[in-house]
């Protein structure tokens, strides 16, 4: 995980394509110019970037299930719910379920837990739009990169 | 039981927070609400599970950009209520 570069997720640990649902797993880094801010002296991971990972996660799994053949992007969060304080170091247990397939969107359900206690959870509406440019590509290339491989419908590269 | 236009002007009503009283069949979801097109999919979110059918959101906004069908015949809302009305129709036929 780090935070500066919104790379959220360390690694997608399972993909069940026919359950519709990603498990990935992440550690909060020790350090990060995020905890100068967020609180100084008391470092606590922010609210949105937990709510980040779950969209990252939620997006991988969008993109795990349509093989690539379009790009979620987050277009809105309901019922987020944050739980208890998450800090430094601690690891992350991330699952993502699509709870419905829309026409050109599509709505999960995201939860972190760590050490088996529910950190926050929330469901996320994501619009499916073909890939930008190049963009594609550089998707399969991260997804593969934390584990992700799923065989592409179509390739923009 | 409650019709389908009153059914999708309660959900239009609440989703996007647009007085209930504004809202009539021949409202134009976009031109007369001012709905845009990522609350749409909030609205269609709705639509899909209060009617058990899912919104050919994508082909209809296809056919409006290529020309060939007028944005009318899907947003103003007698005439997507008949098309959900089609929809479940065909679902349960």
């Amino acid at each position: 995980m780090r935070l500066e570069y919104f790379q959220m997720i360390d690694r997608v640990v399972a993909f069940d394509e026919a359950a519709a649902r990603l498990e990935a797993h992440s550690t909060v880094p020790e350090d990060s110019p995020v905890f100068e801010g967020h609180f100084p002296g008391h470092p606590l991971m922010p609210g949105v970037l937990l709510t980040e990972t779950m969209a990252q996660a939620s997006g991988y799994l969008i993109l795990g299930l349509c093989r690539f053949s379009h790009m979620p992007f987050l277009c809105g969060v309901e019922k987020a719910k944050f739980r208890t304080f998450v800090g430094p170091g601690a690891p992350l247990a991330i699952t993502a379920t699509r709870i419905h397939e829309g026409s050109g969107y599509a709505v999960t359900k995201a939860r972190i837990a760590s050490g088996g206690k529910a950190i926050c959870d929330a469901e996320l509406m994501f619009r499916t739009m073909p890939f930008p440019e190049g963009l594609g590509a550089r998707m399969r290339e991260q997804a593969a990169s934390l584990g992700l491989e799923v065989e592409d419908v179509q390739n923009d590269a | 039981m409650a019709s389908t236009f009153e059914t999708v002007a309660d959900i239009i009503a609440e989703t996007a927070d647009i007085p209930r009283d504004q809202i009539t069949p021949e409202s134009h979801a976009i031109d007369d609400l001012g709905i845009d097109s990522l609350a749409f999919l909030d609205i269609a979110f709705a639509i899909d599970k209060a009617f058990g059918i899912k919104l050919p959101l994508e082909t209809w906004t296809q056919e409006v950009n290529d020309g060939k069908v007028p944005a009318d015949q899907y947003f103003v809302l007698k005439n997507l209520c008949a098309r959900i009305d089609d929809l479940v129709a065909a679902k349960t036929a």
